[in-house]
């Protein structure tokens, strides 16, 4: 029952000028125009169009309003997480090298159709979460890294598993990912070298 | 001007020698000692006006400054200003940065000014401190400890962040005579397990003179044993909150030491696996609520973090006497509520979960009638999210609480006749604010907009002062709210209206309108630039995801010198050249600030 509602995840939001109709969830194909008040991330994938299910049908299966808006129903954060974890809920805890804080996100927010958009929804929330000016790339390999924009830092996401060992986020599957990650530390990048090779494990 | 001259019209320009002060001076005392008397912060405003000697009067004798914008005014200026605080009051963040509208570190050091302030004894007869929607770090709460007179007593953090168990160790181990600590919806710092301060250890040995501690938003564990010996040597404790980890029967333990408790936050309310959990049973917790005379002393609870329902009804012995429950944690359901909600005959304050659905409200309108405050918050904040709770809810209270005051009703779908009703039934209303969860959604039995239940809510409720609305909005019902809301102090609005007349009606209309929050409207520049004669009289304006340009802001910056306005933008990537993400507004005494992130651009 967790909910969230961080800019990850998003369909078209309410447009201005647009009446009932056009606000109804659309398909449409990744990297289309975006509305003006659309707050979808440039770089964040639209999980509708990716899921081959979706697409092939007329009327999705989903409710009408899949589509999540940033701060809309306004019920604040720290209320609806008290909520979730009443749920089943992940909390897991959230390092950044170099800032003085740490953070907690429910993993179980981050379920999408694919690993890939659960990935890349979780990554964008780290992004909200820490600082506004990171931006996150996601290389071709599959690589994901997220980008101080000022500084010009590089960190790599990295998860610590139930045996301790610190892995590269985004090699296993998503709900594999959610099972064994204890907590999550976004390494700099020239600190990740060490870590195990992607093959192995 | 000689000495001899009693009586002189304008004030003297030294102290006078002579035995018997001069009229002028027996004038200010008399004001002075007149005005302690006045306690309305409009009418201290209003006395203020009047002219310079009742200025100053005014002046020397506040003793509760509120700056309601921390931005707005300086720390040195309310010291010269204000000399005399015991109360202050600072509000931070705009409201919709709850909602994560705002991007994380638009104003963190706001308070640092403040807290420099205080450790340097610029308001010498200092004694709480509230603040709401700030950043306070531990090193901003570590100053203040260490520096703030010992005549401090109270400290209140409402919706603030930035700082950890560290901060609240400083000020329970160096606030000697602290009565109130009241750690209330903060987001704190997350912390390693093994790096979170015992705060509450750390209050000194002996008596305390601990009135109120509430830290049911702490996340971590609270060491038992440290509470329960700090409660022990709290004697004038009567306000207790605890966090979701206390158990039910440490709960139980707690309470035995608090014969006075008056206001009580319960914890997880569930039993827990620990040595006071060890054979509890229901009897020991009823027992726990009648003794100590609590029927008659405890007037609210609150709390319920993991309820576990086979014990709620152990608290239909203290129901009766009690004037606020908060069940707003706890998805209770109606034939939970239905034990003890008959016996609330006095409860004036009720916060709920949607879970209660409307037979649930039912009930409440059927006993409750003394309810001035409702809110019904949503168990699943989802537009999409099942229907627990609709117009029959509402109608139900409307019919059954004639005195309600203000309600919070989150819903999926409304109809315009239960709102209208609800306008005719309770005509006391000061805060309307319904959230259909559903962006656009009509009336759901006519499929009209929802423009005449909210024209009849501002039509009716001449009381009106602050009002939110939802749901599908023609410009139609802002003709209504600016031709009938001239009450209105507060409006938020989203998703809602066709064009740039509704907020021209609304800034046109609501002449006493202080604070404006809009988002997702499809509102322009026109619209913001008909509010130009107004905005000086408003708090703050804020607009988000709406259609103002550059150009449009520049022109409000231009003509309203006054006014900071910040454009702040919360998605970098994102941005058309022209285009304005967020419009934030308020005005100020100091000028733009200078500790902007890189996101926010002042014009």
């Amino acid at each position: 029952m967790s909910v969230e509602t961080e800019r990850s995840s998003t369909e078209s939001s309410a447009a201005s000028g647009l009446d009932f109709e056009d606000t109804a969830l659309t398909l449409r194909l990744p990297g289309s125009s975006s509305s003006d008040t659309d707050r979808k991330r440039a770089s964040t994938s639209d999980p509708s169009c990716r899921s081959p299910s979706a697409a092939a049908s007329d009327s999705p299966p989903s409710p009408k309003y899949a589509a999540r808006v940033v701060g809309w129903p306004p019920v604040r954060s720290y209320r609806k997480n008290a909520l979730a974890t009443a749920a089943a809920s992940k909390f897991v805890k959230v390092a950044v090298d170099g800032a003085p804080y740490l953070r907690k996100v429910d993993l179980t927010a981050y379920a999408g159709y694919t690993s890939s958009t659960s990935y890349d929804q979780l990554l964008a929330a780290l992004q909200d979460k820490f600082f506004s000016h990171l931006t996150f790339r996601k290389l071709g390999n599959q690589e994901m890294k997220l980008v101080d924009t000022v500084s010009g830092t590089e960190y790599v996401p990295t998860y610590e598993d139930k045996d301790g060992d610190w892995m590269l986020v985004g090699d296993v599957p998503w709900r594999m990912f959610v099972e064994t990650c204890q907590r999550l530390r976004l390494m700099k990048s020239s600190e990740a070298v060490n870590l195990a090779p992607r093959a192995a494990r | 001007m000689s000495e001899e001259d009693e009586d002189q019209a304008a004030p003297p320009k030294r102290p006078r020698a002579s035995p018997s002060p001069p009229p002028d001076q027996v004038l200010d005392n008399v004001l002075e000692t007149v005005l302690q008397f006045l306690a309305a912060p409009r009418d201290r405003g209003a006395a203020s006006l009047v002219c310079r000697s009742w200025h100053r009067a005014e002046s020397a004798t506040r003793v509760t400054v509120a700056v309601r914008n921390i931005l707005a005014a300086s720390p040195a200026r309310a010291a010269r200003r204000f000399p005399n605080a015991h109360h202050i009051l600072l509000k931070g963040r705009p409201r919709f940065a709850d909602f994560n509208l705002l991007p994380p570190g638009w104003a963190g050091s706001a308070f640092r000014p403040w807290a420099a302030a205080f450790a340097s004894a610029a308001f010498p007869a200092l004694r709480s401190l509230s603040l709401k929607r700030i950043t306070v770090t531990d090193a901003d709460l570590d100053l203040l400890a260490r520096s703030l007179p010992a005549s401090f007593r109270e400290l209140s953090l409402l919706l603030c962040d930035g700082f950890s168990s560290r901060g609240l160790a400083s000020i329970a181990s160096h606030c000697r005579g602290l009565r109130v600590l009241d750690v209330v919806d903060c987001e704190m710092n997350e912390e390693e397990d093994d790096e979170v301060s015992d705060w509450v250890a750390a209050f000194p040995g002996g008596h305390t003179h601990l009135e109120s501690l509430s830290f049911e938003c702490f996340t971590p564990q609270v060491p038992f044993a440290a509470l329960e010996a700090l409660v022990a040597r709290s004697p004038r404790l009567h306000r207790l909150g605890v966090n979701q980890h206390v158990s039910l029967g440490q709960l139980r333990r707690l309470m035995a030491l608090t014969p006075r408790l008056t206001h009580l936050g319960t914890g997880s309310f569930r039993p827990g696996d620990g040595v006071e959990d060890q054979g509890l049973d229901f009897g020991q917790i009823l027992t726990a609520f009648t003794s100590a005379g609590r029927p008659n002393t405890l007037v609210s609870l609150s709390g319920f973090r993991d309820l576990a329902p086979e014990y709620l009804p152990a608290i239909a012995v203290v129901s009766a006497n009690l004037t606020s429950l908060d069940l707003s944690y706890a998805p209770v359901t109606p034939d939970q509520i239905l034990p003890f909600i008959g016996q609330c005959c006095s409860l004036e304050t009720l916060w709920v979960l949607d879970s209660v659905r409307d037979e649930g409200l039912e009930a409440v309108a059927m006993y409750c009638k003394k309810l001035q405050v409702l809110r019904v918050l949503p168990l699943d904040a989802l537009e999409d999210a099942e229907e627990l709770v609709s117009e029959v809810g509402l109608t139900a209270i409307s019919e059954g609480c004639r005195g309600l005051r203000s309600i919070l009703y989150f819903c999926q779908r409304m109809t315009n006749a239960a709102v209208i009703t609800m306008s005719q039934n309770c005509p006391e209303l000061k805060v309307f604010r319904l959230c259909i969860m559903g962006r656009h959604q009509p009336d759901h039995v006519t499929g009209e907009p929802m423009d005449e239940g909210f024209g009849a809510i501002v039509r009716n409720c001449s009381k009106l002062t602050r009002l939110s609305t939802s749901g599908r909005l023609t410009d139609r019902a802002f003709e209504y709210i600016g031709k009938y809301g001239k009450s209105l102090r507060t409006l938020s609005v989203a998703f809602a209206g066709d064009s740039d007349l509704a907020l021209q009606h609304i800034l046109q209309g609501c002449s006493k309108l202080e604070k404006l929050e809009i988002r997702d409207c499809p509102f322009g520049d026109a619209g913001l630039l008909s509010g130009m004669h107004h905005f000086y009289h408003m708090r703050f304006v804020w607009m988000s995801g709406c259609n103002l340009t550059l150009q449009g802001c520049k022109e409000v910056a231009r003509q309203l010198p006054r006014m900071v306005v910040e454009l702040i933008n919360s998605q970098p990537e994102n941005q058309r050249p022209d285009g304005v993400d967020i419009l934030y507004m308020y005005r100020s005494l100091e000028g733009p600030r200078e500790d902007v992130p890189p996101f926010v651009k002042i014009l």
